[in-house]
């Protein structure tokens, strides 16, 4: 990885005065510099990026004070459509890896921006995407620190797509791994389920159906801030993204080798979501999220926790939708609405490719 | 959500499974076994598992699931025809998304995708025609698939690309026919149904009259059924009411969808693009007379079967898959020597295993098998 800015102390700006990207802004020469400085320099702001550094340096000493374990995460986003209601692939590069640190318990620091653009792809979109990231990093207290910047001929990516590295800290004593979970434990969830599967679907404009549903894109850290001292025991967390609820309650019960029971009326999903899902023979519980968690808490603590999740804003359609038991280890079982059973059973294959 | 709550309430669903266990249970004990009833449609296969209908049920009645499901049905060898027109240079292959996985004697169309062919999932066929439009320079075949339900839009497309002129969109068809199956299953010498749930969107085009013969000649009681947990509730209870009386007469659940004489529109634009074929393979169940449809002399130019080199593969299902004592009811999905080992919906051997509509997918993935053994309905 080089870093974003080689910016000389005295610096000899080229303009940016073209309208879309060309292979001559990933050649590492002045037309690089000149979309480096007039979009990310410009957007995120920040001090370490103007060191000229091959890599940033974070002080072990800072980092200590917020715990003793670093967490460090990465993903890769490449999303279709780029922009969709409720967000687009820069909020979603920013707030993804955030909440992959926070339900690890970590207090999400530093991150890290690189980006694979298309040749021909529009300067002003790519700023309009850069913008929303650091808006985003800004709004979560999230500093972005080094990056990078490639650019491929065109056909050889798909626009853009943007990979994020993230570095935070969890406090000394806090465990969240789903082999604490126990039988008797209790699932809640902060909110609505499904609304970015449905709107990136129907974002991509193939169905010709008109919908309200935004993406709930969020970063999740001040959310679980606010839960973690109601739930002092909270066992796991995890954000439902890719492969939803259903994945991963599947994957706590397998690790956990515990059985998860939920209870299809208590599961919040708005009637809008309901009936896309209905037309189109998808099944909720499967969509991706961008903004909801899978909080698992002793039973004792349940209704604190639940209070806490619902006193957030993200939480606000937080509910308990079931619990861990000891019958049927590694299985996911729901309780349909007419009372009868079923086994939710991780995805097969894809649901739909490109969602985050 | 209105149409679709109140089909899924559980107090009337509760008022239902008490009158049916009521009527079930003298039925069953004058036959000294359950009662088999068929649901022949996958989407009420589907609706079963979703809402866990089974385990609801008393043990006296146990549900056939039925050859409904068309991507089920398929025999390999189609799928292999397919995967060849797909793979042919200047071809997209338009196809509906559940027949992407399919597996054929090679490949599935998802693997030939991976490998380069340009296959494209679309969610109706007029969305095929559209691609047509936008590729002047390509051949598009569309993958046509489905019983009566996706025969219309699939003859309406045809018609409008005939009106349009345009040249470079054909069909690959694979529309079958459920009469003659149903036929078929009745005339099997170890039937043992005792009555069908009828398929709810076929009917739509159908109507109910074709189904009487079931009635007539066989003597079995059929209720066409809406999909929803109460309307398969109702449907079971409707025929569970004819078998206490000693009657069987097709009767209609699902009014608020199905005319009783069906839709004449969508028949005609049926009749007049596709006509019965001699016979059709149907995966499972082998060759069944006139079960199949192809599209008429005058349409040949939008019938990919006659504009390329279709290999027509014939592929015996492999030997270890039971998937036709599945369909007719003999064995239990779980009784097949390869259900979950060599055969699971990652890595389908047989097509009951690959569409959410087969009964081996839905026992797989859906069916808590620990609370049927507890039932007594599998083996322990």
């Amino acid at each position: 990885m080089t870093p974003l800015d080689q910016t000389p102390a005295a610096p000899r700006r080229e303009s940016l005065d073209v309208p879309t990207v060309t292979l001559a802004h990933g050649g590492g020469g002045a037309a690089m510099r000149a979309l480096i400085d007039a979009v990310f320099l410009d957007a995120f702001r920040c001090p370490e990026l103007k060191e000229m550094n091959d890599a940033a340096t974070l002080a072990l000493r800072d980092l200590a004070q917020h715990g003793d374990r670093l967490a460090f995460t990465t993903d890769s986003f490449v999303v279709d459509p780029l922009i969709f209601p409720g967000g687009d692939i820069g909020k979603l590069a920013v707030c993804g890896t955030i909440n992959d640190l926070a339900v690890s318990g970590a207090r999400p620091l530093y991150l890290s921006c690189a980006v694979i653009l298309e040749e021909g792809f529009p300067i002003a979109a790519l700023r309009r995407i850069v913008a929303s990231m650091a808006d985003a990093a800004r709004a979560a207290g999230v500093a972005v620190i080094t990056g990078d910047t490639k650019v491929v001929g065109r056909g050889a990516c798909d626009k853009l797509f943007i990979n994020t590295t993230g570095i935070g800290v969890i406090a000394t004593g806090l465990d969240l791994r789903p082999a604490r979970v126990r039988p008797g434990d209790v699932v809640l969830v902060n909110g609505l389920l499904g609304d970015h599967g449905a709107t990136i679907l129907n974002a991509r404009g193939d169905l010709a159906l008109t919908t309200p549903i935004e993406s709930d894109c969020a970063a999740l850290h001040g959310l679980i801030d606010a839960l973690k001292p109601a739930a002092p025991g909270l066992r796991f967390l995890r954000d439902a993204t890719r492969g939803g609820l259903a994945t991963v309650l599947n994957e706590v019960a397998e690790s956990a080798g515990v059985g998860i029971e939920v209870v299809e009326s208590a599961i919040p999903i708005r009637d809008e979501v309901r009936g896309f899902c209905e037309i189109l023979g998808l099944d909720p519980l499967y969509l991706a999220n961008e903004g909801k968690l899978v909080a698992i808490v002793p039973e004792a603590e349940a209704g604190d926790a639940l209070a806490a999740l619902r006193g957030h804003p993200l939480g606000a359609g937080a509910a308990i939708i079931g619990r861990a038991v000891a019958r049927r280890p590694g299985r996911v079982v729901m309780q349909t609405v007419l009372g009868g059973e079923r086994i939710v059973d991780m995805l097969v294959g894809e649901q739909l490719p490109r969602i985050c | 959500m209105r149409y679709v709550d109140e089909f899924r309430d559980p107090a009337a669903a509760k008022a239902l499974l008490a009158q049916i266990a009521a009527l079930a249970g003298p039925l069953a004990e004058a036959r000294g076994r359950p009662l088999a009833l068929m649901e022949v449609c996958g989407g009420h296969t589907h609706a079963i598992f979703k809402f866990g209908i089974e385990n609801l049920l008393p043990p006296a009645i146990e549900l056939v699931h039925g050859p409904g499901c068309p991507v089920c049905v398929l025999p390999m060898g189609r799928v292999d025809d397919c995967v060849a027109l797909a793979e042919t240079p200047g071809v997209i292959l338009a196809t509906f998304g559940d027949a992407m996985r399919v597996p054929g004697s090679r490949k599935s169309l998802q693997q030939a995708k991976a490998e380069g062919a340009d296959v494209r999932m679309v969610y109706s066929p007029l969305d095929a025609l559209a691609l047509a439009r936008a590729h002047p320079d390509r051949e598009v075949v569309f993958f046509a698939l489905g019983f009566e339900t996706t025969m219309p839009s699939t003859a309406l497309t045809v018609l409008q690309a005939e009106a349009e002129g345009i040249a470079n969109f054909s069909l690959f068809c694979n529309h079958i026919t459920i009469i003659p199956t149903m036929k078929a299953i009745l005339d099997a010498p170890d039937l043992r149904i005792d009555g069908f749930l009828g398929p709810g969107h076929v009917s739509m085009v159908i109507g109910t009259a074709p189904y009487r013969f079931i009635a007539e000649n066989y003597q079995k009681p059929l209720v066409v059924s809406g999909f929803e947990p109460v309307d398969v509730l109702q449907s079971i209870w409707m025929v569970l009411q004819q078998l206490a009386e000693g009657r069987a007469e097709i009767e209609n659940q699902y009014a608020r969808v199905v005319p009783e004489g069906g839709n004449d529109r969508a028949l005609q634009a049926v009749d007049r693009v596709f006509e019965l074929r001699p016979f059709f393979e149907w995966r499972g169940l082998g060759s069944i007379d006139h079960s199949g449809v192809r599209m008429r002399d005058e349409y040949a130019r939008f019938d990919a079967e006659r504009r390329f080199a279709v290999p027509d593969v014939r592929i015996a299902d492999p030997e270890s898959c039971q998937c036709g004592a599945v369909l007719t009811g003999a064995i239990k999905p779980w009784e097949c020597g390869v259900f979950g080992k060599s055969c699971t919906p990652a890595s389908p051997l047989g097509a009951l295993m690959v569409s959410s509509e087969g009964a081996c997918a839905a026992y797989f993935q859906y069916g808590d098998l620990e609370a049927l053994k507890e039932r007594g309905k599998a083996p322990a």
